[in-house]
């Protein structure tokens, strides 16, 4: 990469933007490519996520974000009042910076104070402590995301999670989430050896490690110097101390040279810094640079809410406004407060305050004393270093110079200029750099830090893993898994599932020897058809309504009229939407006087239970009804075909009479079956034919399932699945879920007949809109091969004989489309023009996509038993 | 965010599904005028965009099934008011 050190005079601001534009095809295969192995960038792994994620909730009165010095100090006086509290904290070793410096509080060392003071809390019942926890989102109504690394636990045992996100529902918060450093923007900063000088310091006094043995300290702020002194008691040597202040010396720092109103312009040494040249003409020889450009106050969380933070002078830094999230206060460093011993203070009290506020009493203590140390600091966004490129942002490669250019181009708002550098745009989000890079366009553009301001901070505060948002709920635990009640007699008979509104259901029963499905479909509908078969219609959302005004109520939410189905009768019911299209279908059955079952489709359940909600609670509130959904308390079975009833009558309690006289078509009851269990039965049809639907309590259905199966053994009755279903309804011509699409109305789908002009319902009006009603809408219509050997495939186009296929020509489609094993060809049913009109006429059936273009005839979508015979027998 | 139910207490919001403006309550009655076409039009489409406070439906689905009244501000989220919609129906004079 020597190459682009070289070049680096050509490589500014928006470079590749420029560059890479021609031809455009080159970018994704060869440039980006090619520029992300350049700078070092990885493949992205195609494997799943090997770890395992966890979420949490915990709920607390205040919740204490740093366990520095200042969220200790407010840890203490708020737990004291029996507040409930949570301490979190990024680090694993809670105490923040008092872990790395020298001080001392209370005449102990600072990390012993704050070990002690963490001991104290955790022995209390109403304090939870994380470490290892970061805050990364402040959301409405005091919910707060955290996330809590738990890495060195999950590598020992796989079950466990590598990070837990924890939802924390917090009365109130206070951010005391201390400061981060800043660098200064020279001539070539970035060789190794130079470093911010906290982390010089930390080093030292935290990890017992040298980063140096001749070290020089280049500041603009007297904690700069406090880093001279922490290396000169570790006795690491400090060659020289560089502010560029002209100010007397801070302290005093034994064997260092002392420069000050001095800056640090070029830096020498290839793989490590050798030498450092100053302002004064001088060279350093020195192997570490500690920088410190001032201390930046973490106030990220404070703007989550939009809140804007304001520049002040006196700390040269941006420190938070008043508009904080609601329930949130701040102190300590994060506010600007940056001398120790006013920050702890500031905790002791705001502790205090917040836990006072909520109403509980807080125990009289003092604050934890440390000696003052002053703090005091003159902005230095860097000094002209010629050819010599200054970093700015070390994570993301930008320069003093690439904010220049941009500027220069006319990228004059602070967010552009993100966007345009990448400043702040790495996985830090510029939390070292993004206020020298402010600082820098500030003197560019000859305006204010205020005028010039900060980006938005927006969650999250650090990088989170998807899969902690994901948590458990990957793979078979994205959702839930439903299975009927009778789906163990399912896989004993091999069944291939499939997956309907979170339900497993039968596909089809392979017998051993078939190889195709369509081998056991066919069966299955033809032994059906000849003499009876049974399907698991559990997943049928069912909803029991009761009160004295249910007809009523159905009334105005399905289209046909419900207020007079008489008791032990069920009526078939379409439901529109407000607009008029068609949402939902089912039959309705009247129980007694006051109460009714409903049937909905599998997918439509949950919506129209709650479309019922919103009818009964928001617009007729007074009406007498009250329901529930029971899909999951019954089980139910169709049991279709000629000789069903004959196979019913061995389950149902001989003194239920279900003949045809007793109980015809459309029929409705309780009933007993299998010598006193309750059931409930149907007499309609899915199928077209002679058919019944019977539920049981659910904790029945496996048993029903097995004699239902037994008793029609002499009757060769076979079990069929959702394909033999989807194949008899649509040799009835029965409209579900690929016709009810949520564009098509009543009158579409022929069904304009069982509107009741009488009442009002919902989609009522609007169902009559000018354009609704028009003739030449699409309409469904059955379709049938001219030459019966032709496939005929859902989705296909229809076409007018002669027409090329273009949206011009399009006549409107194929919805579904079966092969009918009762016909011996395919059958289709669709959308086309003026449907009704048109059955005898000839299209085509075009799918471009498959291949295909038959000849069609456009017919009535009842293909079997038109008349409807079969079904009252 | 956090709800307030009335009967409940406070509840997260991930709990409800939303629907829309509080409006959607006030379904015109006079469907048997031919004027009553343009009401219908207004109230299925036609919908004010509040920067402010905002009346709006929520359901608890995954609660007590209530149908909620909540008042939110548009612009910070801050919840004024809950109340059952079935109150705030009967309110405006629905009934049957």
């Amino acid at each position: 990469m020597a190459i682009i050190d070289f070049l680096s005079p050509l490589v500014g601001a928006g470079f590749y933007y420029k560059t890479f534009m021609w031809p455009k095809a080159f970018w994704e295969k060869f440039y980006e490519p090619a520029i992300r192995n350049a700078a070092g960038l990885g493949t992205l792994s195609t494997e799943p996520d090997p770890d395992t994620y966890d979420k949490g909730f915990r709920y607390c009165d205040i919740l204490i974000i740093g366990a520095g010095a200042t969220g200790l100090s407010a840890a203490i006086t708020a737990a004291s009042s029996g507040a409930k509290v949570i301490l979190a904290d990024e680090d694993f070793l809670m105490g923040g910076r008092l872990n790395t410096e020298s001080l001392k509080i209370n005449g102990m060392s600072g990390s012993k104070w704050a070990k002690d003071t963490v001991a104290a809390l955790s022995a209390m019942e109403n304090v939870t402590l994380m470490s290892d926890t970061t805050i990364f989102g402040v959301y409405d109504h005091g919910i707060y995301g955290a996330i809590e690394n738990r890495a060195s636990e999950a590598r020992e045992d796989k079950n466990k999670p590598r990070q837990v996100n924890w939802r924390i529902y917090a009365k109130r918060s206070i951010l005391c989430a201390g400061a981060i450093e800043r660098s200064i923007a020279f001539g070539n900063n970035d060789r190794p050896g130079i470093m911010l000088a906290s982390a010089v310091r930390s080093y030292a006094n935290r990890f017992a490690v040298a980063t140096g043995d001749k070290v020089s300290v280049y500041t603009n702020n007297d904690d700069g110097w406090n880093t001279a002194r922490d290396l000169v008691l570790k006795n690491i040597r400090v060659v020289a101390v560089i502010d560029s202040r002209s100010i007397s010396p801070v302290l005093r720092v034994p064997g260092a040279e002392i420069f000050m109103g001095t800056n640090v312009v070029d830096t020498k040494g290839r793989k490590a810094l050798k030498s450092i040249k100053l302002s004064n003409g001088k060279s350093i020889d020195t192997d570490c640079l500690a920088v410190s450009g001032g201390w930046n106050p973490n106030l990220h969380l404070t703007c989550h809410h939009r809140g804007i933070p304001k520049w002040n002078e006196e700390i040269a830094s941006f420190i938070p406004d008043e508009s904080n999230p609601p329930g949130m206060s701040v102190a300590g460093r994060a506010k600007g407060t940056m001398v120790l011993s006013d920050a702890i203070i500031e905790g002791h009290n705001e502790g205090s305050s917040v836990a006072s506020n909520l109403g509980y009493k807080v125990k009289e203590s003092d604050p934890a004393e440390t000696p003052k140390v002053l703090y005091s600091v003159t902005a230095n966004w860097g000094v002209p270093s010629g050819k010599n490129r200054a970093w700015v942002d070390l994570q993301n490669d930008v320069t003093a110079k690439d904010i220049k250019l941009a500027n220069q181009e006319g990228f004059k708002s602070v967010e552009h200029v993100k966007r345009y550098t990448t400043l702040g745009m790495a996985t830090d989000q510029g939390k070292t750099a993004n206020v020298l890079g402010i600082g820098i366009m500030a003197d560019n553009m000859g305006q204010t830090m205020e005028q010039t301001g900060t980006t938005i901070f927006r969650p999250p505060y650090s990088p989170v893993a998807i899969g902690a948002f994901a948590g458990r709920r990957r793979g078979m635990e994205f959702y839930p898994t439903r299975y009927t009640p009778s789906h163990k007699w399912s896989v004993e008979q091999d069944a291939i599932f499939v997956e309907v509104g979170m339900w497993y259901r039968s596909q089809w029963f392979p017998l051993p020897g078939e190889t195709h499905w369509r081998e056991s479909v066919d069966r299955e509908v033809k032994q059906t058809r000849a003499s009876v078969g049974i399907c698991d219609v559990t997943t049928l959302g069912k909803i029991d309504i009761k009160g004295a005004d249910v007809s009523e109520f159905l009334n105005k939410v399905y289209v046909n009229a419900f207020a007079k189905v008489p008791v032990g009768k069920t009526r078939y019911g379409l439901m529109l939407r407000e607009d008029g299209m068609v949402m939902d279908d089912g039959t309705t059955a009247r129980l007694s006087e006051n109460h009714f079952v409903m049937t909905t489709t599998t997918a439509n359940a949950v919506n129209v239970y709650r479309h019922l909600q919103f009818c009964h609670q928001c617009l007729w509130p007074d009406l007498d009804v009250h329901m529930i959904s029971v899909t999951e308390q019954f089980a139910q079975y169709a049991v279709a075909g000629p000789n069903s009833r004959k196979l019913l009558q061995k389950v149902v309690d001989s003194d239920c009479d279900i003949s045809n006289e007793a109980f015809p078509y459309m029929g409705a009851g309780e009933i007993t079956i299998c010598g006193g269990i309750p059931a409930r039965l149907f007499r309609i049809s899915f199928s077209g034919e002679l058919a019944y639907e019977i539920a049981v309590q659910t904790r029945y259905g496996d048993s029903l399932m097995r004699a239902l199966m037994e008793a029609g053994e002499e009757f060769n009755v076979v079990p069929y699945g959702t394909e033999a279903l989807g194949v008899m309804r649509i040799e009835k011509g029965h409209a579900a879920g690929p016709e009810l699409n949520g564009q098509t109305s009543a009158y579409d789908l022929g069904m304009g007949g069982m509107i009741s002009g009488k009442k009002d319902f919902i989609g009522y009006k609007l169902g009559l809109r000018e354009d609704l009603l028009r003739d030449d809408r699409m309409q469904m219509v059955g379709f049938k091969p001219v030459n019966t050997q032709d496939l005929l495939q859902a989705g296909s186009h229809l076409l007018n004989l002669r027409d090329k296929p273009s949206t011009e020509t399009d006549q409107g489609w194929i919805s579904s489309c079966i092969y009918s094993p009762i016909l011996g060809h395919y059958i289709g049913i669709g959308f086309i023009k003026s449907g009704h009109s048109r059955k005898g006429e000839f299209v085509r059936a075009v799918d471009l996509v498959r291949g295909n273009d038959i000849e069609v005839e456009i017919c009535s979508p009842h293909f079997v038993d038109p008349e409807g015979e079969r079904l009252r027998v | 965010m956090i709800i307030n139910h009335p009967l409940l207490g406070p509840r997260d919001s991930e709990e409800f599904v939303y629907l829309g403006s509080a409006d959607l309550i006030k379904r015109p009655t006079n469907w048997e005028q031919d004027a009553s076409a343009e009401d219908f039009y207004q109230y299925q489409y036609i919908r004010e965009n509040i920067a402010g406070d905002h009346r709006e439906l929520w359901y608890h689905e995954q609660g007590d099934q209530s149908w909620l009244v909540v008042t939110r501000n548009t612009l910070s989220h801050e919840i004024l008011n809950v109340e059952l919609a079935q109150d705030v129906s009967r309110g405006i004079g629905r009934g049957k």
